[in-house]
């Protein structure tokens, strides 16, 4: 008799939408976290008196809309800013605006206009093939099986739907990078250079990496997941870890905050349960682990406790990161040269060309610090001023690249990218470096520490083809379930990988009842 | 250990000197990257001296690897398929071990030297493989293959050659255990393992000493009608006595490159060395499924009818091709045709009755012959001296 059916390490928002969805099909489910709020990376914290900072994610824009119908989140209270255009200062102060299908702004000529409408046309298209893939487990290409022969068969009939032009590019780009992408469509530097941004956040990856056209069609899948743009959460971040939390109680989960799960017991040949920090042991029919995959693996289960071959494909798995994060609580609302006070609520970006990405990527590989980088800022306050004391406002901008740890180190190194990434906003925010009241730079070994993330990064492993689909976190343990008997996959780590999206959570818990594993 | 002085692409052991001295036929071949014999004077003779007095084979190419450490019995219980923890201090053990789809990656002896002390003896060179395994384990794996040579004395004699040799009270020593000895100043070990199936034993020392090891066997042996044996011969021996060979009757898993070209322990006929009681080892949860869907193939000896050896057959029933063979010789102890094959299931069970197909020339003039063959369920050659303690004066 065990102490429940599934016990799910990490209460971050996977782990929290699979609790939900087993909890709400019957099942006993406990969810364990170290940290105190729920929701992982969904989650917010006051980083200084009376600033409630989105302290991983800052951006919901590819999050399942079924599964905000499923459990009901919007009455739980999940509440969601509108669409966000994305602006990309500009030196000149002529900044570029790409706001749905439309670009304007920085001298942008008709030519590269209607082939923005082109170009997101076809994004559109190739993301609807990939999401007939997210919303299923990832179907096996060998093993002969009626449920995965029904996913290839979908997508099958839709890639037949495809023109032949489509399916050409497809089978093209999906493999190459997006630097020659935005070069085969587009002339104007910085429109180039916005796209491409939306490619490489979170990861280690410059526009010139190979798999950088995958990662960017992961993320336009959020319009067919039910999202139109990127927004930001009402309340924060933890307002929609929140909600999950409240849900998954409200279906009968068990939540277990504080205390962090040290190790995965296995008993004999199968996973019986979890040790915890405090010593306490919980045994359970399944572990459900929506830690990353090299955390569950190697940390805590233990390298001694698999197959060799497993053991090896775990130190193979690529999963770094040069995305920092910079929190800025500032007395007042900042000024940007060119900007309104309402587009300040907009997503802005300094990108300046998909060069200056690469000239910023470079320094991160020799664990140096980059001298330009490039910044993916909100301002949530503008459209949500409860985050911060009346009148006052927050500024939190996600950073590439910057190094896991820097040859000169983190203590003498910080100081000085605080310095400097205040001077690169100086270029475009004049004046903002007296508004700051306090500053918070949080860099990839900080995620790591902080949110469990190996190598800090937020996808739980790199979102390339050879870690993606049927194939993540890698052969053998795919499909949510792993080559140990009683351990299961519920995180990013699993298909189809990152992002605040709620399907590897929801894709694995369908999968866990429709195996009768429970 | 090598002698690259010459330049050449092949090594030489450090036995070489007298090897070559003694390679009559000046036949060689290339074993695993080293110069070595391929017969010496007479296969035949050869052959008979291992099984009528004693033939000496140079292992030295084999792969040595020791581990030590903390945690080296959890360690190689989880690489190889059996239980690790049977095998005593002094004792040495047969063993396979396979990669994470239960295919078998090599086959090899286990020698444990101490409580936490092991030495693998492999056919396949296993470093990488090896360094993987190490993840998660408190054990200093140390590549002793030039640190250590060795030679095969096996034979009838061989337990009274090796006496005179000053290995002391031999006979007492069991199949599968490990003796020390002291031979001019240098570590000598014993153990009582072989390739052969008769009484037999292997030699290790330092390859400082090799050369003296060698001439002073031979010394003593002489009237014992010690004799160097070349590859082809240990091949008859072998085949005779039930061994399989990695490259020739399965393809070592890490090497395969095509689909399906790998072999489980089930399809070598080796399930007595799956230990699933074992919670855990590279395979289990494959060879587990394999357990309850079956295996693809069936390893079988098969007793061919005449004296052609089936080199290369295919195996029919009836008119259906259901297998090829891997090794066959005529056996001149048991005087019978041996062949091993690879057989589909459900073929192959022990008492089938198959038909090799066998071609043959005589004179640049090929023949075609429908062997009738039964499949036997143990080896042709027993030799009750193998297992007999002491070991039987000859």
């Amino acid at each position: 008799m065990t102490d429940y059916d599934a016990v799910i390490i990490g209460a971050g928002h996977n782990g929290l939408i699979c609790a939900s969805y087993l909890a709400k099909a019957g099942k006993h489910v406990m969810v364990i976290d170290g940290r105190t709020e729920p929701g992982g990376c969904a989650s917010s914290r006051e980083f200084t008196p009376g600033f409630n900072v989105s302290d991983c994610a800052q951006w919901l824009s590819q999050f399942d809309q079924s599964i905000v119908k499923d459990l009901d989140l919007k009455g739980a209270g999940l509440s969601l800013g509108k669409a966000k255009a994305t602006i990309s200062l500009q030196p000149d102060a002529d900044h570029l605006i790409l706001d749905g299908d439309q670009v304007s702004g920085a001298g942008v000529d008709p030519v590269d206009q209607a082939a923005y409408r082109d170009f997101r046309e076809m994004v559109r298209s190739f993301a609807k093939l990939m999401t007939t893939l997210y919303r299923n487990r990832p179907p096996k290409l060998v093993e002969q099986n009626w449920t995965d022969r029904f996913t290839l068969m979908k997508l099958g009939l839709k890639l037949k739907m495809l023109s032949r032009e489509r399916l050409r590019d497809l089978m093209r780009v999906v493999m190459i990078n997006i630097y020659d992408v935005m070069n085969e469509h587009f002339s104007h530097p910085a429109l180039k250079s916005t796209i491409a941004l939306d490619a490489v956040t979170g990861t280690n990856m410059g526009p010139r990496s190979p798999n950088t056209v995958y990662s960017y069609l992961h993320r336009a899948t959020g319009e067919h997941l039910g999202q139109t743009g990127t927004t930001q959460v009402i309340g924060g971040m933890g307002a929609l870890g929140k909600a999950l939390a409240t849900t998954a109680e409200k279906h009968g989960a068990t939540l277990k905050l504080g205390t962090a799960v040290s190790a995965i017991d296995k008993t004999g040949d199968r996973v019986t349960g979890v040790t915890l920090a405090s010593g306490e042991t919980v045994s359970a029919k399944i572990v459900i682990s929506n830690a990353d995959p090299t955390t569950t693996f190697r940390d805590l289960l233990g390298y001694h406790q698999m197959e060799a071959g497993m053991a090896k494909r775990t130190e193979h798995y690529r999963s770094r990161s040069g995305t920092a994060k910079l929190h800025l609580a500032l007395s007042a609302l900042p000024t940007f040269t060119g900007l309104t006070e309402a587009q300040l609520s907009e997503r802005l970006v300094i990108t300046p060309s998909m060069d200056s990405m690469e000239t910023a990527l470079n320094p991160m590989k020799y664990r140096e610090l980059s001298s330009g980088h490039i910044f993916d800022i909100s301002i949530p306050t503008v459209e949500d001023p409860g985050l911060a004391p009346v009148g006052e406002h927050m500024l939190t901008a996600i950073v590439h690249y910057v190094p896991f740890a820097p040859d000169i180190g983190w203590e003498a190194g910080k100081p000085r990218l605080l310095n400097q990434l205040l001077e690169e906003l100086e270029a475009y925010a004049p004046g903002i470096g007296a508004l700051v009241k306090a500053s918070e730079l949080v860099v990839p070994s900080d995620f790591e520490a902080s949110h469990g993330m190996t190598g800090g990064n937020w996808h739980h492993g790199e979102l390339s083809i050879d870690q993606a689909l049927m194939m993540r976190p890698f052969p053998g343990s795919t499909q949510y379930a792993t080559a140990v008997d009683g351990l299961y996959l519920c995180g990013a780590g699993a298909h189809p990988g990152g992002s605040i999206q709620g399907l590897p959570g929801r894709n694995a818990a369908k999968e866990i009842l429709k195996r009768g594993a429970l | 250990m090598s002698d690259v002085s010459r330049d050449t692409m092949l090594l030489t052991t450090p036995f070489h000197s007298r090897v070559e001295a003694m390679c009559d036929l000046n036949d060689w071949g290339n074993w695993m990257g080293y110069t070595t014999p391929n017969a010496y004077f007479d296969v035949e003779l050869e052959y008979f001296a291992l099984r009528s007095t004693t033939g000496v084979f140079d292992l030295s190419p084999m792969n040595k690897y020791r581990v030590t450490g903390p945690d080296a019995q959890r360690y190689l219980d989880r690489l190889i398929t059996r239980d690790v923890s049977k095998i005593g201090v002094n004792r040495v053990g047969y063993a396979i071990w396979c990669d994470d789809n239960g295919q078998v990656m090599d086959d090899g002896t286990i020698f444990r030297l101490g409580e936490q002390d092991y030495r693998i003896c492999s056919y396949q060179r296993a470093d990488d493989w090896l360094a993987w395994n190490k993840l998660g384990f408190d054990v200093t794996i140390e590549n002793e293959s030039e640190a250590v040579v060795g030679l095969a004395v096996q034979g009838p004699t061989s337990c009274t050659v090796l006496t005179l040799l000053g290995c002391h009270d031999l006979n007492q020593l069991k199949p599968f255990g490990i003796a020390h000895y002291t031979f001019e100043g240098q570590p000598l070990m014993v153990s009582r393992t072989g390739f052969t199936g008769d009484l037999g034993y292997e030699v290790w020392i330092p390859p400082e000493s090799a050369e003296t090891l060698w001439d002073q066997l031979f010394q003593v042996g002489h009237d014992y009608l010690i004799k160097p044996i070349g590859s082809y011969a240990l091949e008859l021996a072998r085949i005779e006595a039930g061994f399989l060979q990695a490259n020739v009757d399965f393809m070592p898993a890490e090497e395969v490159v095509r689909v399906g070209r790998t072999r489980s322990p089930f399809e070598l006929g080796l399930s007595w060395l799956v230990d699933f009681s074992k919670p855990l080892f590279n395979g289990r949860s494959a060879l587990l499924k394999e357990q309850a869907n079956g295996s693809r193939y069936r390893f079988a000896m098969l007793d061919v009818e005449g004296n052609k050896p089936a080199e290369h057959s295919f195996i029919l029933k009836g008119d259906k091709q259901v297998g090829t063979v891997t090794s066959a010789a005529w056996c001149p102890t048991a005087k019978a045709n041996i062949a091993y094959a690879q057989i589909e299931m459900p073929y192959g069970a022990a008492g089938d009755e198959l038909v090799a197909e066998i071609y043959y020339q005589r004179e640049l003039h090929w023949t075609r012959l429908l062997a009738p063959c039964k499949v036997i369920d143990a080896p042709i050659f027993k030799s009750p001296k193998r297992w007999q303690t002491p070991a039987p004066p000859h």
